[in-house]
């Protein structure tokens, strides 16, 4: 159906190193930042609304008078946390699935593939935002919606990539030596799938980066006062006169973290 | 006609998930549908137990899970959505309004997309390698980085409120297409012009383009009877998975310029649990995606008939 359009190209390695290491800047920023100056990214003081850098807040204030700093900093643990654990389940879920709907064929396999497809057809915020209205807790919905809609191109991958290791001469034969499926999995499925799954989580980390600040920036995703990159930008947006750079600081994180996780993937297309 | 089905089976199972997203929803939604409905109905200032009470014996909101389960996809397939919890109106009518405000604008996006993407794309490709190439994938690599509402604020923020050229919000006249028509086009843009140089670099190095030009066809006619046929295939069939994406482009950066389509009321009916519109909406584009890709499935083997094999 959409072979078509799976052009794999090599990868730059340069590409993926710059990739890395902004992706590895922006974690540092969040991780050490505020370490290095200490703060409370909740504290308000409405004296300083909006007011310019200085040592206690090296970004300045928000229009609560609130550190962007430490914000910033908050928002880019919470937002890549969340994600991160939902590339892990749906890694999983998808992995699994998709090995078993390869190697057991049939029903199974049809079954899943339908689901799959189904899922497929649904645009992922919308998805993510039913999920959000049923289960309690934000991030918690965040999580589960989200994985929900990112299992479908791991397993699709898996399946696609199983399916053609499990008929060839070598699965075989070592089938014949009598070996079982875990080994098979080990040492013929996993090598062949690895660096596939390491590129679909780089951009399933990505996508579920760029939900939650899509959400939170339309004010359906996490709510105030929780630090968030889409919502400090919405809330930052009426003093873009005042204050530019309060609000430039979480639009250049975001496409920091964005841009450096789409290089860290390589080119793909689907 | 094996695609067809496939699809057909595609469609029906989106009917029934959604089906079962949006009774979980109903069912497991936190404090009490009833005065959330009520409140969505009077006003917050107006709801009383009474009012709620009416509410939930109007809509039966009690009862088992399983006959309520069964009846409410039997309603689904026969294609009965109810009405609107909040305005009382059919979903049906709703819908109909906001579809067509919608598929303006992103019918808009993608014709915008299709004129800066592969035209591009496809000059790039015709020299891999060359200034032109590598200025486009840094650029595409750029766009591709920036979601659909961190677009809609730049633009907002450069051409509404610094220059004060455009609106940032309304809708009615064609200048209120710009802005929300251009955020969702220059990710897809990106993207297209990617496919586009792509296809065309593949293509251009193939033996029966070369020979095309050997046997004394200027490399515009080439490219005319040879190239854009070949392109058009990719991009075609990307454009059909890239849907979901314009979809989910439709539902934030219709809410972030006000514009009345389909997923400004979409959030809004999930903001005010309005499950009918949730469902009736979930539905809509969840068949239009498997819609459109019946057509493209139908349409490239028109355009490639070695693939109707």
């Amino acid at each position: 159906m959409s072979d078509a359009v799976m052009i794999p190209r090599p990868a730059g390695h340069a590409t993926r190193w710059i990739g890395a290491t902004l992706v590895a800047t922006v974690l540092v920023f969040s991780l050490i930042g505020p370490l290095a100056v200490p703060g409370d990214p909740f504290a308000q003081s409405l004296m300083k609304a909006l007011s310019g850098p200085e040592p206690g807040a090296p970004l300045g204030y928000d229009h609560l008078g609130r550190s962007i700093f430490h914000r910033l900093a908050h928002a880019l643990r919470l937002s890549p946390a969340i994600a991160i654990a939902a590339v892990l389940s749906a890694g999983l879920a998808g992995l699994v699935l998709g090995t078993v709907a390869a190697a057991r064929g049939g029903w199974t396999d049809r079954i899943l593939t339908t689901l799959a497809d189904a899922l497929l057809a649904l645009p992922g915020l919308l998805l993510v935002l039913i999920v959000l209205a049923i289960l309690p807790g934000t991030a918690f919905g965040f999580w589960a919606g989200l994985s929900l809609v990112l299992w479908v191109e791991f397993f699709r991958l898996t399946r696609a990539a199983t399916r053609e290791v499990l008929v060839s001469p070598a699965v075989q034969a070592t089938r014949l030596l009598g070996f079982g499926p875990i080994y098979i999995f080990r040492t013929h499925i996993w090598p062949e799938i690895a660096p596939m799954m390491l590129t679909a989580a780089a951009f399933g980390t990505a996508t579920a980066i760029m939900a939650i600040a899509a959400l939170g920036f339309v004010h359906v995703g996490m709510r105030a006062p929780t630090p968030e990159l889409g919502l400090m930008m919405v809330e930052l947006l009426p003093y873009w006169r005042e204050a530019p750079m309060a609000l430039l600081s979480p639009v250049i994180a975001t496409f920091a973290l964005l841009l450096s996780l789409t290089l860290l993937a390589g080119s793909r297309e689907t | 006609m094996n695609t067809l089905i496939t699809r057909g089976i595609q469609a029906l199972m989106v009917a029934v998930l959604i089906g079962a997203a949006t009774f979980a929803m109903m069912r497991a939604l936190p404090g009490d549908a009833a005065y959330r409905i009520a409140a969505g109905r009077y006003g917050y200032d107006n709801v009383d137990t009474a009012a709620a009470d009416a509410v939930r014996d109007e809509l039966g909101l009690g009862g088992p899970a399983l006959p309520a389960f069964l009846s409410w996809l039997g309603d689904l397939l026969r294609l009965d959505f109810g009405t609107s919890l909040v305005t009382g109106n059919p979903v049906i009518e709703e819908i109909g309004h906001q579809l067509g405000a919608s598929m303006a604008l992103a019918g808009v996006a993608v014709l915008l997309s299709l004129v800066l993407g592969p035209p591009l794309g496809i000059l790039a490709g015709l020299r891999p390698g060359g200034v032109l190439d590598r200025l486009l994938l840094v650029v595409s690599t750029g766009l591709k980085a920036v979601p659909q509402f961190l677009m809609a604020l730049i633009l907002i923020l450069i051409l509404s409120v610094q220059f004060r050229l455009l609106p940032a919000a309304g809708h009615g006249e064609a200048r209120h297409f710009i802005l929300p028509a251009l955020a969702l086009a220059l990710g897809l843009a990106a993207v297209n012009a990617r496919i586009a140089r792509d296809a065309m670099a593949r293509i251009g190095a193939m033996p029966f383009y070369s020979f095309a030009q050997w046997k004394g066809l200027s490399p515009h006619q080439t490219l005319w009877r040879h190239g854009l046929r070949n392109v058009s295939v990719p991009l075609l069939t990307y454009l059909g998975l890239q849907f979901v994406t314009l979809v989910e482009g439709v539902v934030v950066v219709e809410a972030v310029f006000g514009w009345p389509g389909i997923g400004h009321a979409l959030v809004h009916a999930i903001f005010s649990r309005d499950v009918p519109m949730v469902q009736g909406t979930a539905l809509c584009l969840g068949l239009s995606f498997v819609l459109i890709n019946a057509v493209i499935d139908v349409l490239t083997q028109r355009i490639d008939p070695r693939r109707a094999t």
